[in-house]
């Protein structure tokens, strides 16, 4: 299983942090009211962040 | 995998304008799943809201849409649904908006059986006016015009639902995303009133009233307190106490309305024909 592609679309997130807590890897963290890709490496895929984002603004693109 | 929501949003309308952590967005996203995983036509969908911070839901998503009088959802929706009873209609709304200022339309489209979905967002408050006590706020819970507690006791929809004769009825929360696109989906397959009420919650007016540090910690009581109904049957009255159950509630199946319409207007023009 290679490195998945996280996009986080920096317009549409509003920082409300659901996607860094529920991540079970800690893939994500908190820059400012941003959430940014910390780890990508230790993605395990499970698209908890893209399912639980309610602002639309995160995709997993599998590798 | 990687679900295409553009595909079902206007475009330009994101960012939507709920606030940071508001569950409306992953109802949203579960109401889209569910209708792709049905298959529906754009033009032969319609989905239908009152007024309120839910409500604000069927102008990003690119139906045939309606945005009606404060909760008028389900009135305008039985009309649109006599009118063309092949169109697949979804209403959605708030629990103020859907079992209090519209609950009479909501109870009577509950007792016609009319094929609708009616998806209900319950965050316990009105959060757009301002915060205001609904009457799904939780008893001794603040809002802002009950600064000393709610005196009063919970409205539970999915037993209104139930008792108003909905065929279809079922709960779920915000947490748990992926049951909200399969009760949905039960629910738009279900021919006859399907009511989803999925717990949400509003951080902004209900959690910081409330003393939830944050919405993080909002969903993850909905999941600490919900109990799947298949559970909850080998469970004892006092390890249900403070629960809710989730899942399917209620399935029957009953005459539609529709239906019985078109048959007694084939009744009548008809007389002698069986």
């Amino acid at each position: 299983m290679g490195t998945p592609r996280i996009e986080i679309i920096e317009k549409y997130c509003k920082g409300c942090n659901i996607c860094v807590e529920f991540c079970p890897k800690h893939v994500l963290k908190m820059d400012g009211f941003v959430a940014k890709v910390d780890k990508p490496e230790a993605c395990i895929q499970c698209m908890q962040c893209e399912l639980r984002c309610p602002d639309f603004a995160i995709k997993v693109y599998p590798a | 995998m990687t679900f295409d929501y553009e595909k079902y949003i206007r475009p330009g309308k994101l960012p939507h304008i709920w606030c940071p952590g508001c569950g409306h967005g992953i109802v949203m996203k579960g109401l889209i799943r569910a209708i792709d995983k049905c298959g529906l036509q754009k033009n032969r969908t319609a989905i239908v809201s009152g007024i309120g911070c839910a409500s604000r839901l069927p102008g990003y998503v690119d139906f045939n849409t309606v945005h009606t009088a404060h909760g008028r959802a389900a009135a305008f929706a039985t009309g649109m649904k006599m009118a063309d009873p092949d169109m697949t209609v979804i209403c959605t709304g708030g629990d103020g908006d859907g079992v209090a200022i519209g609950g009479n339309h909501f109870i009577h489209a509950c007792r016609r059986n009319i094929d609708l979905t009616y998806v209900i967002m319950n965050n316990h408050i009105y959060g757009m006016t301002g915060g205001q006590f609904s009457p799904c706020t939780p008893t001794d819970a603040f809002a802002s015009t009950t600064p000393y507690g709610n005196p009063d006791p919970i409205f539970d929809i999915s037993k209104l639902a139930i008792g108003a004769g909905a065929t279809f009825v079922a709960r779920t929360t915000a947490y748990h995303a992926t049951q909200i696109d399969k009760l949905i989906t039960e629910g738009i397959k279900h021919k006859g009133m399907a009511v989803i009420e999925v717990l949400d919650c509003c951080p902004t007016s209900y959690g910081r009233r409330n003393k939830f540090r944050s919405v993080v910690e909002m969903m993850k009581q909905h999941k600490d307190i919900a109990v799947p109904v298949t559970a909850a049957a080998k469970m004892s009255e006092e390890q249900l106490a403070g629960k809710i159950l989730t899942g399917v509630l209620h399935k029957e199946n009953k005459p539609e309305y529709c239906e019985q319409y078109a048959k007694l207007i084939n009744k009548v023009q008809n007389p002698t024909s069986k």
